[in-house]
């Protein structure tokens, strides 16, 4: 299978500031990748040069196969883009903007109607489309713009905060409309909402300070998630001491007197061990859970441990 | 090809969904024809001596020259308030970027979005064609002159669309823009005043100045020197503006 997006090595500077630093990713078709990245992480730097609107310092970008430099036109036709700001011309109606944006992107002149016809249902926006697009809500707005990206059905689809602005429910239905783009497209979203990736992505991507931090399934990154940590409530302060000598037990932190925390290895579970102990202490065993880290924690802390490093 | 008509085409359009090419054409008319007819009250006055010389200024002469001169110093105060949002406002309300990530070249933006403007310039000239025109329900008039002068204006507008439209790219407001084409137009206009002045005439002053070049056509005198004059300028900003667009992408 041929890769929709090839990156490599790509750099961007702003003056002497490094905004984007050495990264490489690809991208496949059935994938949705989520672009992680706190504020001014290089997030949207890195979209903009991969839809075109930005040339990068160094590095290489191909868009199903075509060398966005070389070949702009031939790698244009197959991306879709929704930049930060939706890009709307305000004095238009939704038909007429979505009609420029099928004649922008060569769509045949036969075809137009039923591509602007199918762009509106996907994004809810049948009954809105002869109203001024000035006069339209935030969260309207936003969908034209995806209506927009997906309009010409192209292979790779580049969402950049696709969901800010809209209500929960609406968030509901771009989510299930991503996550039906990408079964037979290539969909990148940015965002810095880690529960938009669990749901909606199948690979995650952490960028801080300009650098590719994580690059993962998010299934392998659920499964990094439920190890590690064990919550404990006993009646009775218990003695640490005892509870670390367990085999598999790494550290344990005490949150109260009574209530402690207990990190352990991935391989050997001793949650059974603990459990013993502490009932023939007789310390009083009131509660045992085991604590998923959320991605937050994952995000938080792989940040941490780049920034030291 | 098609992609240039249609962003030509959202642009035309666009223009005439806000009150500003309304307005514009509304006062551009307005005081044509008012100087229009001074033009030929003027000739009316002036009929009984004129017919008494040989060789005298025709109705064509006394009325079209004028008219026309005046038009291109209007247009000299509008052309920079069109053309002022082409590409600033653009990228101000970063509907830029549907331009830049669809499938257009450089060229097909910046071609696009000038013959777009150029469309309502033709609209301009067309009506103030016009008048002159109305004229031959009880005159005869100079066809020759009259193209003469259309040609004329045509090209002082495609050059005073080009010069505005580079600077639409450069500026990062559109006032800016609007200042600075206003400002470059107003001094190649004015340049050949001081070629004028005393002895200290200057050549090279006197080839830049667009007003002695749009004089030469409009009184009939259609030489490949001046029409070279504006093809290669508004070439040379055409260019220049798309350079500009260029290096929007390389940096920020």
């Amino acid at each position: 299978m041929t890769a929709l997006i090839e990156a490599e090595h790509l750099t961007r500077y702003y003056g002497k500031h490094c905004a984007v630093n050495d990264v490489s990713f690809a991208l496949a078709k059935g994938e949705v990748l989520g672009f992680l990245g706190a504020n001014g992480a290089g997030k949207t730097t890195t979209m903009q040069m991969l839809c075109g609107n930005l040339a990068p310092s160094a590095g290489q970008i191909k868009i199903n196969g075509f060398d966005l430099l070389d070949q702009p036109k031939a790698a244009k036709l197959s991306l879709g883009y929704l930049p930060d700001t939706p890009p709307l011309y305000k004095e238009l109606t939704v038909q007429e903007f979505l009609l420029y944006c099928a004649r922008l992107h060569g769509i045949a002149k036969n075809s137009i109607p039923d591509s602007i016809k199918r762009a509106q249902e996907r994004c809810g926006l049948t009954e809105v489309a002869d109203r001024l697009i000035a006069n339209l809500s935030k969260g309207f707005q936003q969908r034209i713009g995806i209506a927009q990206a997906i309009l010409h059905n192209p292979e790779v689809i580049v969402l950049d905060e696709p969901t800010v602005g809209l209500d929960p429910i609406q968030i509901r239905e771009i989510r299930a409309l991503i996550r039906e783009l990408g079964q037979d497209h290539g969909v990148i979203l940015s965002t810095h909402r880690l529960t938009e990736v669990q749901e909606s992505c199948s690979h995650v991507q952490i960028i801080d300070q300009g650098q590719l931090i994580l690059n993962e399934t998010v299934a392998g990154l659920n499964r990094q998630m439920d190890t590690g940590t064990l919550q404990v409530l006993t009646r009775l302060p218990s003695d640490i001491n005892k509870l670390s000598a367990i085999p598999g037990v790494n550290s344990i932190e005490s949150i109260s007197a009574n209530r402690i925390r207990i990190h352990h290895s991935v391989t050997a579970n001793p949650a059974e061990h603990i459990a013993e102990q502490i009932i023939a202490a007789g310390w009083g065993l009131q509660e045992l859970t085991p604590v998923k880290r959320s991605m937050e924690d994952i995000f938080i802390s792989l940040t941490k441990e780049h920034r030291e490093l | 090809m098609s992609m240039i008509l249609a962003i030509a085409s959202r642009e035309f359009r666009s223009l005439f969904l806000s009150p500003m090419a309304w307005t514009i054409l509304a006062v551009l008319q307005f005081i044509l024809a008012f100087l229009f007819l001074t033009q030929v009250e003027a000739f009316t006055s002036l009929q009984p001596k004129l017919a008494s010389i040989e060789g005298a200024p025709g109705l064509t002469d006394i009325i079209v020259p004028p008219l026309f001169g005046n038009a291109g110093i209007i247009l000299l105060l509008v052309t920079p308030l069109l053309t002022m949002r082409l590409i600033c406002e653009e990228r101000r309300n970063k509907t830029l970027s549907l331009l830049l990530s669809a499938p257009v070249s450089n060229i097909d933006i910046i071609l696009g979005k000038y013959l777009g403007l150029l469309g309502l310039m033709l609209l301009i000239i067309a009506l103030i064609t016009l008048m002159p025109l109305s004229l031959l329900s009880g005159a005869e008039l100079d066809f020759g002159k009259l193209f003469a002068n259309i040609l004329a204006l045509l090209l002082l507008v495609t050059a005073f669309t080009a010069i505005g439209l580079f600077m639409s790219c450069v500026a990062g407001h559109p006032t800016v823009a609007a200042m600075g084409a206003f400002g470059m137009l107003l001094l190649l206009w004015i340049l050949d005043w001081s070629a004028g002045m005393n002895d200290q005439r200057s050549e090279l002053f006197e080839y830049l100045s667009i007003l002695r070049h749009f004089q030469n056509i409009q009184s009939g005198l259609i030489s490949s020197a001046d029409l070279s004059y504006f093809v290669l300028f508004t070439a040379t900003f055409i260019t220049l503006s798309i350079r500009s667009l260029d290096n929007d992408r390389l940096q920020k």
